[in-house]
Order: structure tokens, then sequence, then C-alpha cells
């Protein structure tokens, strides 16, 4: 299993109705993309997120498919139009079964 | 910073000027608030240069940008891992460095600016790094750590992050003189087949390319930093061992007297620069 696996985020605590934020994520996660050998020569067993959701309020705004070319501690950075006041839930999924979840509440004003 | 600002290196202007190449304007703020000097008188001690910059000035502008804001700087996350290992137990003692030391933003507040230092009760002077492992091995019953890479520098990230702001002051006279001579006189011997010393690039040549790289004054008081080209971050000693490597030199050993003495001389040329807590460089 993945180790020291963080999520973060940064969404902004307010916005105007109908503004378009920018949403930042970043997740520690090694993203050994199973193609490398050890000092023995044997294959280093894939281990990656591979999927990102964003959902607001039940709605989703993006899904994402990670492939294992992806970099060690996967960023998103990504703009979403806030309709309403509500939750941003966000979820990583590991090749492990983990599931990581971030929450983060805006308001309107 | 403008050009004109490089007086110490006139060869620089005209090679800047000449391929188009400015170094960055505007300051070192970090999260729109706490602005860093990254450029400042040199030291009286230091006799080849006038004005000493922080590595951060000679980077590109989304270098720059990754370490103004602390959620863009990935460093940020071994400062996390580091905090972790401030409040884990460790060792036979089960005690972690918060047991003795506290509240690291108190007790640490100022360390990062100091080191290396003289530690009177050894007799001898320490990097941050030598320290660490010292209170590992002899307070906490804990295996000493490697230096370089990996758990040690995580930790000494986040001791460093609570000196960010403050001015680097090393001292250099004392019991800590001859040692400082000796890393004064490292710094200007040539070495390797390239028959490069340090001075060759980093005093002479600063704001230059080599290669595809622009040279930076190799000022540590931005250390431990993330380098983008190893996605970890690194102490000084282990760029110092990268560095020699590249005059194609046998490198000394990364615990080596020889290494101390280097980082307490190069520490000394950028008494003035902030310390930057965790930096992002190429």
């Amino acid at each position: 299993m993945a180790e020291n696996v963080t999520p973060r985020v940064r969404v902004p605590s307010s916005a105007a109705a109908g503004e378009v934020i920018t949403i930042k994520t970043l997740i520690s996660h090694i993203m050994e993309s199973g193609q490398r050998k050890d000092g023995d020569g044997n294959l280093i067993p894939r281990s990656i997120i591979n999927r990102f959701t964003c959902d607001f309020n039940g709605q989703n705004v993006i899904d994402v498919t990670l492939e294992p070319a992806i970099s060690t501690n996967p960023y998103f950075e990504f703009q979403a139009q806030v309709p309403e006041a509500g939750t941003y839930t966000f979820t990583w999924y590991d090749d492990d079964g983990s599931v990581y979840t971030d929450t983060k509440d805006i308001a309107i004003g | 910073m403008t050009k004109t600002v490089l007086k110490g290196a006139i060869t620089s202007v005209a090679i800047l000027a000449g391929a188009g190449m400015a170094l960055a304007e505007g300051n070192l703020v970090i999260n729109g608030d706490l602005e860093l000097t990254t450029e400042a008188p040199a030291p009286s001690h230091i006799e080849g240069l006038t004005t000493v910059y922080s590595g951060w000035v000679f980077r590109d502008s989304f270098t720059q940008a990754m370490e103004m804001d602390d959620f863009d700087n990935p460093g940020m996350l071994f400062v996390d891992a580091g905090e972790d290992m401030w409040n884990e137990p460790a060792g036979t003692s089960g005690k972690a460095c918060a047991d003795c030391h506290g509240d690291a933003s108190e007790s640490m507040a100022g360390v990062r600016a100091v080191y290396p230092k003289w530690n009177e009760a050894a007799g001898e002077v320490r990097t941050l790094e030598m320290q660490i492992n010292a209170c590992r091995t002899e307070n906490q019953g804990a295996e000493a750590l490697k230096y370089g890479k990996g758990d040690i520098v995580s930790l000494e990230a986040y001791i460093s992050m609570q000196s960010r702001g403050m001015p680097m002051n090393v001292a250099i006279d004392g019991p800590v003189a001859d040692v400082w001579a000796q890393g004064k006189q490292m710094y200007y011997t040539r070495t390797g087949q390239l028959e490069l010393s340090c001075a060759s690039c980093h005093e002479e040549n600063y704001g230059n390319l080599i290669r595809a790289e622009t040279l930076s004054q190799g000022q540590t008081n931005g250390f431990p930093v993330y380098r983008i080209k190893d996605s970890v971050l690194t102490s000084a000693a282990g760029r110092f061992v990268g560095c020699v490597r590249d005059t194609k030199a046998e490198t000394y050993k990364i615990d080596s007297s020889d290494f101390v003495a280097l980082e307490l001389y190069v520490a000394s040329r950028g008494n003035g620069l902030s310390v930057e807590g965790v930096s992002v460089r190429n």
C-alpha cells in the first residue's frame, strides 16, 4: 500500500453566484509506473492513483482517468462555475483499493 | 532586479544582454504576504562579490512562481512529513523531538539561520543534519539517518520553515575560524578533470549559461531545495556531492568534515539573505 498519501485542496471560501473559480488539488503519492525494475531486476509493482473526481452538491464537475506515466504527487488545477453555495467533494482512487476524500465548502457573497 | 545591478559580473551583463535574457524582475513574496530578501550587500568577509543573490533570482518565472505559493511548492509535502517526524516518537527512548523541544515554531525559530555552527560540548562544527543525527543517536536512541535526501531532509525542512524570512547569520569567527578558513580554501581550489573551483562558476560566472542552465551564486539560504529534476528535497551536502561530481572529481563523502567546512563557508557567503524554508529550483 502506498504510504504517506495526503490530499490537499485549495478552493476559495466564497464566490459570487455564477463566478468561475480556480480549484487546485494535490495528492502526495509515489505513482509507481509498474515499468521499473529494482536492483535485483524484479519488476516493481504498479501503484498509482487511477482516478480522480470532483463533485459539487452531488453533481460531477470533473472525472479524470490517470495513467501510469503521470508523475509522482499528481496535481490538478481546473476551473468551475459556482451556481450556488455548497460543498465540493474530491475523491482519489488508489490501485490498492484505498479511496481518499476531501471536502471544501464555498459560500456565495 | 535589473541587469545594471550585476556590477560584480560585467561579463554576465554583456552575455545576458546578448542572449536577450534578463534576470527576473520583482520580489520573492510568499503567499502574497511574506517578502524575502533575495538581494543583499555582500558580507565584508567575501572579497569576490559586491552583492549576493538568492538562487531564486536566476530561475525562470515558472519555477519562481512555484516557490511563491505554498500550495504550488511541492517541497511543502516534505515539510508536512517532517512535521509528522517531529511529533512521532523514535528510538529506544520513545521520545519525539516535540517531547524535549516542544512547539517547533518557538524552539526552532532562528535555528536554520545560524547553521552550520559550533557545538561546544562536542567540540566540532555541526551542520543541521549532523545536529539532527546527534540528537537521534544520543537523546532518542534512534539510528542515524543518511544525509542528503530522504527523512533527514524532510525534518530539516520542517525546522528550516520555522526560520523562513529571517536573515542568514552564520558565525565565522571564534572556534569556527579554522574550519571556515578550510572551507574558503576549498571554495577557491580547482578540482576535477574540468579543473573548476566553486568560484569558477558561482563567483566569476554567475548569471552566465552553463550549457542550458543559468549559473547562480550557489547560495545555500534556500536549502533544503526541491529540485524539479529530482522531485525530492536535497540538502546542501547532497547538492555539494552533485556539484563536485560535475567537475569530474572524486567527491568527498557526504558526511565528511570537508563538506562541513565547505557548507559553513558557503553559508557565510549568503549572510544577509533570507532563509527560504524550502525553495524550488531546477
